[in-house]
């Protein structure tokens, strides 16, 4: 049987080795491209990224890539955002200005909130380990990446921002940190996002990602 | 609700070897580090920190190697260090499997790099790293691996590293490295009443209630510990590999046996217990891991 061709979407904004090596642990293989031709020839897209999302969304169109990433969408591949490349599945963002992002599903990303109180308890960028529990209403956990991951689990995060999604129906997962509880997995048909950053979560973030991978 | 406190085995590295010393002298071989590392991924360590012992010192950097093979099966957040001097230097490590690069030495003779480096590959990378000695009263930081003294007052330090970029502050109690005596509780709390960005704290542990002793200072969010664990799980670690005549292999050459240096102090212990302890004095952490 021939293997899906998976990607890993390459636009100079974070550290793509691991998130291929965690694919090819669990005996897949990934391909990093910042190739439109590539990526369109793709089965299964991983958008990863860390940093800004402005300079995030400039180099994604300085590579061409914004156009080839929506038709994939519409064409219903499979995608899966990680960290700031789920943020920039969604309409805008409000890090440093207002900025648009790829839109494909609706919703802002904005700062958490914080008290003075809460400073030294709770610091920003959340570096750490953040468990994902089940929004009281929203998409079938089961049925998607989070397949083989039971509500509480822990999932590595490095972030100050967090999205906001429109519809109830894309939280798939949500995440308490202080007095805010943020979505932390996010889906809309077969388009996942997900905050925390799976490649370096243990067995946990392995098996969402194979679950990602086989789905 | 608190953020879950991290518990980061360090792992100090000499050539191709894990090694223990005691204020960061005496260097006594292991094992092999990627060894180590997977054990204690897969008992649930939090993160991995890995400094070069003798980078600095000799102008080396052989960590790539290490790094490369440790993440091939390590899936948890590893954060390198010892003789980073660049760029180039970071560049390197990250692409070999390190997710944060740990700088001490280089930070106090071009405080740039921090900046540099916080540009390029954003702040999340970019560990400022302190090793304070408390000389009269003050503590000041050190450098080369607790060897060359600086003017540099640690807390003004600190200040300055955040302002440049640094992500997160690594500082280790040259004092209590290695005695099993607990964490330096003043320095850390001094230093988690001025920080903005996470706080590593390191130097001292050994024993589990001496990380509940700074877990419950409100700035600490991070412990890291290594004779604790090393020798706890020395005889189920598998040696494998044949040992370079590098460091003391004494201790290897008896099968590992005697006793660690600090026996009297140290109460080793294994990551989930050290967890379940945590967990019973009401401090979050990952625990159970499923």
């Amino acid at each position: 049987m021939r293997q899906d061709k998976i990607v890993i979407v390459d636009y100079r904004m974070g550290n793509l080795f691991n998130l291929q090596r965690a694919i090819t642990f669990l005996g897949y293989s990934a391909e990093i491209t910042s190739d439109p031709a590539v990526i369109r020839r793709a089965d299964r897209i991983l958008l990863p990224g860390v940093g800004a999302f402005e300079k995030a969304m400039q180099e994604l169109d300085r590579a061409d890539l914004i156009g080839v990433l929506k038709e994939s969408v519409d064409q219903g591949k499979m995608m899966l955002g990680i960290c700031l490349g789920m943020q920039l599945l969604f309409t805008k963002s409000f890090e440093f200005g207002e900025h648009r992002g790829l839109d494909f599903i609706r919703g802002q990303v904005v700062r958490f909130h914080r008290s003075e109180s809460e400073i030294t308890e709770l610091k920003i960028p959340q570096i750490g380990w953040n468990s994902v529990e089940k929004p009281s209403a929203g998409p079938a956990w089961e049925k998607g990446i989070l397949a083989s991951v039971s509500p509480g689990t822990y999932f590595y995060f490095v972030h100050s921002f967090v999205c906001c999604p429109e519809e109830p129906a894309a939280v798939v997962a949500e995440t308490q940190y202080g007095k805010d509880r943020f979505c932390s997995v996010t889906h809309r048909g077969n388009l996942w996002g997900c905050q925390f950053h799976p490649e370096r979560s243990g067995e946990h973030g392995l098996s969402l990602l194979k679950s990602f991978i086989e789905l | 609700m608190r953020r879950t406190l991290r518990i980061i085995p360090r792992l100090d590295i000499k050539g191709p070897n894990l090694v223990k010393g005691i204020h960061l002298e005496g260097l006594r071989v292991l094992g092999k580090p990627w060894d180590f590392a997977h054990t204690y991924y897969r008992e649930g360590a939090d993160e991995l920190i890995y400094i070069d012992a003798v980078a600095s010192l000799y102008g080396r950097n052989n960590l790539l190697e290490i790094v490369k093979k440790t993440a091939e099966n390590v899936f948890i957040p590893l954060t390198v260090g010892g003789g980073v001097r660049s760029l180039e230097d970071m560049r390197n490590l990250l692409c070999a499997g390190a997710d944060k690069i740990a700088i001490n030495t280089a930070a106090v003779h071009q405080p740039d790099l921090i900046t540099q480096g916080a540009k390029m590959f954003g702040s999340q990378c970019i560990v400022g790293s302190i090793q304070a000695k408390l000389i009269d009263g003050r503590y000041y930081a050190y450098t080369d691996n607790a060897r060359e003294f600086t003017e540099l007052d640690v807390f003004d330090w600190a200040r300055r590293l955040v302002d440049l970029g640094a992500g997160e502050i690594l500082v280790t109690s040259i004092d209590q490295e290695g005695t099993a005596k607990g964490y330096e509780l003043n320095l850390v709390r001094r230093l988690s009443e001025t920080l903005t960005v996470p706080l590593i704290v390191c130097g001292g542990c050994g024993r589990p209630e001496h990380v509940a002793d700074v877990a419950g200072l409100p700035g600490v969010d991070a412990v890291c510990a290594s004779s604790i664990f090393h020798y706890n799980y020395l005889s189920s670690v598998a040696t494998r590999e044949n040992y370079e005549a590098e460091g003391n292999i004494e201790f290897l050459k008896k099968n590992r046996g005697g006793t660690p240096f600090m026996s009297t102090q140290l109460a080793v212990s294994s990551i989930g217990r050290v967890k379940e302890f945590l967990c019973s004095r009401g401090i979050p952490c990952r625990w159970p891991l499923s």
